[in-house]
């Protein structure tokens, strides 16, 4: 019989004092954290993956079929081809994933209860979103700004055969051409917004979706004295203001536009943050 | 306290912890053992009232880690992680070393497992991973909620060796579970709760004697003239059917005795200890929350 004095003694391996005096929270370390939480996970790996490849594969594809038709084309559908944006439209495919993967970095805690861990590891809480908000803008736009540029180059390259490409010089379009970066960099700090309001994946993906999407379709079908007044504030409308060379008074000029699509990312990443702080994990 | 929509699951409950032993947390399920637990490191705000450790609240600690660790609930994990890079993940936060991860996984016996995605573990696997996560900080306070769930044998005894060990280094250990039996062999201190309040703050000691209050019971062809032998003013006798008598307040031994003095033949003499569980459901019976009602046939 074993009684509880003779009972085997486990013993946790020790930390030294040092390391036990520097077992602080800080921003850094969040981030640290959070930068690994993203980097061991398989779906930020294949939605960044689809994202990154949308905006070349699209934009070659359109670019190459166009340059092969050209002479094949009507006059009016070349009048509506567009070298700048038309080669950039992946972007739409883009901004689907990126807002898929901003609503999984922060919804995804939830269904299995990471996010108490998460949180019993951090509980002032703030930090964690911050550190979210912070690793996955940066993600996107370092990694598609550069692919936006990219696609610019190979897409005109092969315009060029055909005499129709436009040129990084040209007013306008150096600010275009960047601005799909920047637009989708918002766009991710949209996701993580809704995604910490909403909590729940399939919830945050279709708000998302619905808010980028949707909404503009929706509101398209105003009669034309409303929908000219509404429309260039909704948020992809506004900031794809960016992305435009031609500009009238049904949209917003570029970077005013881009700030109003800011700040639609910044008013949901308020909300998310006075929910985080007041809401049961 | 603590609501949630009219149910009251936490109402004017206080009580210490104290370190060097362990306590156990027991109460009938329901009774707000985990909100507790979730209060205490500031998962759930109370409606009203406050929850510190160590003299402030949880979130205003600067190393909350190695100030209390917690398993709150096995698998809290993103099942997409691997259990090293889990723990690699919490261990960022306030810069534990790799090495010191590494050192856990072993501890618990999860190193074959390491990279394996937590998607695929057992309850029990979960539960050893949710220990290695509480003990990342090396915390003063050990908060863990029914961590004996889903182990084997093997791990329970494992558990209990390990909470008292880490009790013996001075630590505080506070483990909730709904077997009293559990606790009994595992806790020096129980804190027992029903319906959100305290119904009892006692030592295991004090709560087994006063839990075994012994039971005889005896047949004999003579009830009477040993009921009447028997009786005085600490003892109990209840006549259960012709013959047969329940006796509380006399040992076996006492009743033997007697009887064998008197020439009082017995045909049983049987002692009948009231168990730990019995005595824990008498003590929350009115506080059950979920109650199965008796079939009667």
């Amino acid at each position: 019989m074993t009684t509880l004095d003779t009972a085997p003694v486990i013993t946790l391996p020790t930390m030294s004092a040092d390391d036990i005096d520097n077992l602080d929270v800080t921003p850094s370390r969040v981030v640290r954290s959070e930068w690994l939480k993203m980097r061991t996970l398989r779906s930020t790996w294949l939605t960044m993956a689809l994202a990154i490849a949308s905006v070349p594969g699209i934009g070659i594809a359109i670019a190459w079929s166009t340059a092969n038709d050209w002479l094949k084309m009507r006059p009016r559908e070349r009048l509506h081809f567009n070298p700048l944006a038309d080669p950039l439209s992946g972007f739409n495919l883009a901004q689907l994933a990126i807002g898929v993967l901003g609503v999984l970095i922060v919804a995804g805690e939830y269904p299995a209860g990471m996010i108490r861990a998460t949180l019993a590891a951090v509980p002032r809480r703030l930090p964690v979103l911050w550190a979210k908000l912070g690793v996955f803008t940066t993600i996107t736009l370092v990694a598609m700004v550069p692919v936006s540029v990219f696609t610019f180059f190979v897409s005109q390259r092969l315009l060029s055969s055909r005499h129709i490409q436009t040129t990084w010089s040209t007013p306008d379009v150096a600010r275009s051409v960047i601005g799909v970066g920047l637009y989708l960099t918002v766009a991710a700090a949209l996701a993580i917004g809704l995604g910490a309001i909403i909590r729940n994946v399939a919830g945050a993906i279709g708000a998302f979706a619905g808010v980028i999407l949707v909404l503009p379709v929706i509101a398209s079908a105003l009669p034309q004295t409303w929908g000219d007044r509404i429309n260039k504030w909704l948020p992809s409308n506004a900031g794809q203001a960016l992305m435009s060379v031609v500009s009238d008074n049904t949209t917003l000029s570029p970077w005013r536009g881009f700030a109003v699509f800011s700040g639609w990312a910044l008013l949901a990443l308020v909300i998310a943050a006075v929910l985080l702080r007041s809401r049961d994990a | 306290m603590k609501i949630y929509g009219d149910k009251v699951a936490v109402d004017d409950l206080t009580f210490d912890v104290k370190p060097g032993i362990v306590t156990g947390f027991l109460g009938p399920n329901g009774a707000g053992k985990s909100t507790t637990m979730r209060m205490i490191i500031g998962l759930d705000a109370p409606n009203r009232g406050s929850v510190t450790v160590n003299g402030r609240p949880y979130a205003e600690h600067r190393a909350p880690l190695h100030e209390v660790g917690a398993l709150l609930e096995a698998k809290a994990v993103h099942n997409g992680r691997s259990a090293r890079n889990h723990l690699l993940v919490l261990a960022a936060t306030c810069g534990i070393s790799d090495r010191r991860v590494d050192e856990l996984l072993e501890l618990v016996g999860l190193t074959h497992v390491a990279s394996k995605r937590v998607g695929g573990f057992s309850l029990g696997m979960g539960q050893r991973l949710g220990i290695a996560a509480a003990l990342l900080g090396d915390p003063a306070t050990l908060i863990l909620d029914e961590p004996v769930n889903g182990l084997d044998p093997e791990g329970v005894l494992w558990i209990r060796h390990l909470l008292r060990s880490l009790a013996r280094e001075g630590r505080t250990i506070f483990v909730s579970s709904h077997l009293m039996s559990e606790m009994a062999l595992t806790a020096d201190h129980l804190i027992v709760i029903g319906r959100g309040r305290l119904i009892a703050d006692v030592s295991v000691a004090d709560f087994t004697k006063h839990a075994s209050s012994d039971l005889v019971y005896v047949r004999t062809p003579e009830a009477e003239r040993l009921r009447d032998l028997l009786v005085g003013p600490t003892v109990h006798i209840t006549a259960v059917s012709p013959g047969r008598l329940e006796v509380i307040g006399l040992t076996s031994d006492e009743i033997g005795d007697l009887a064998a003095a008197n020439m009082i033949p017995l045909h049983e003499l049987i002692p009948h200890q009231a168990s730990l569980e019995d005595a824990f459901m008498s003590l929350t019976h009115d506080s059950v929350e979920y109650q199965t009602s008796e079939v009667s046939s």
